[in-house]
């Protein structure tokens, strides 16, 4: 992988999100599939802590702070010194280690291609077929108030 | 921003203990304390500087470091305190001199800076005999590895009391404190 990568390039933003998403239970299972993951250290947390979620009235109005969000997060080390970050909704610290360390071993660019198809894959094709189980569930109720004028 | 190096192995148990530890210190001057620390260091920091520094600092308070690159990622990341090369409320800093730090005011003498002096050893033996608040008679301490003239700044910066700069003592994984009412004698 190249140095975007490792400062937060597109791709790895891809993986983040997915994984931030993803149980503990799920990333567990994919990663057993692999060979044992590398031995790692804890650099800091998994710890939960608040953040302040901000918004905005339409595209041009003026930030408002939202409400205080869950988050945990975790910054683990391996043996070759590449560090992954993982910040996940919620307080699930197996959840955020997990993250954390699937993010440093797809940085490797030997075992990036296998984490890839094996875990990132099947937990983003997972994700999106409930993604849209939902929105069709959504779409479903969904009111036509232009049909509704015709029907009057 | 992303660091090599852990910080406490817990973070709530050692940073308790390291604050113990400090505050021992602080009303014992001359009484040697020990502290727990992160298993591995940036170079730079020596084992009891560092933990003071994840227990102490915090993005309240503007850190004035010199310890190399290392030491500041580090200090970024695990502290997420402000780096500044002046007004800091903690300086951690071989260059830098006693009698020159903020020492607070009259009215406001809680904003004197602490100063995190890195000596080479501190013995509870003979050397500097302390006296002040919190000693009964008299406490000694074997301090090398200080600046020189280290003794004669600090009479002077006694007698700006309330204001002062308070010292924390740091070799290895010990420390002990100076805070500003203590007398130092050589001999």
């Amino acid at each position: 992988m190249d140095g975007a990568q490792e400062t937060g390039g597109k791709e790895r933003r891809r993986w983040m999100a997915v994984l931030a998403r993803a149980s503990a239970g799920e990333i567990d299972a994919h990663l057993a599939a692999l060979p044992a993951p590398p031995p790692y250290i804890r650099l800091r947390g998994p710890e939960t802590g608040l953040v302040m979620v901000r918004g905005r009235a339409g595209g041009d109005g003026a930030p408002f702070n939202l409400g205080e969000m869950t988050v945990t997060r975790c910054a683990v080390r391996l043996a070759d010194g590449r560090v992954g970050h993982a910040y996940c909704a919620g307080r699930d610290a197996r959840q955020a280690e997990l993250a954390a360390l699937v993010d440093a071993m797809l940085l490797d660019p030997e075992s990036h291609s296998q984490v890839e198809s094996r875990v990132i894959a099947p937990l983003a094709q997972a994700q999106a077929a409930r993604r849209e189980a939902e929105a069709r569930r959504a779409a479903a109720t969904r009111v036509q108030f232009f049909t509704m004028t015709q029907m009057r | 921003m992303t660091t090599p190096f852990p910080g406490f192995a817990d973070p709530v148990l050692d940073g308790q203990a390291c604050f113990r530890a400090v505050l021992n210190a602080m009303s014992r001057p001359g009484r040697v304390q020990q502290v727990i620390p992160p298993c591995e260091l940036p170079p730079g920091l020596s084992p009891a500087a560092a933990a003071v520094l994840l227990t102490l600092v915090d993005a309240d308070t503007p850190l004035r470091l010199n310890a190399g690159p290392d030491a500041e990622a580090w200090v970024r990341f695990h502290c997420g305190c402000p780096l500044v090369s002046d007004g800091a409320a903690f300086v951690l800093d071989a260059a830098a001199e006693l009698l020159t730090l903020a020492c607070g005011t009259e009215e406001e003498p809680q904003n004197g800076t602490t100063l995190i002096l890195e000596a080479s050893e501190l013995q509870e033996s003979t050397g500097w005999r302390l006296t002040g608040p919190g000693i009964r008679d008299c406490h000694a301490l074997r301090v090398t590895g200080v600046p020189p003239g280290f003794v004669a700044a600090w009479a002077r910066n006694r007698a700006r009391f309330p204001c002062g700069v308070d010292v924390i003592l740091t070799a290895g994984d010990r420390l002990d404190a100076l805070p500003r009412t203590v007398r130092i004698e050589e001999g």
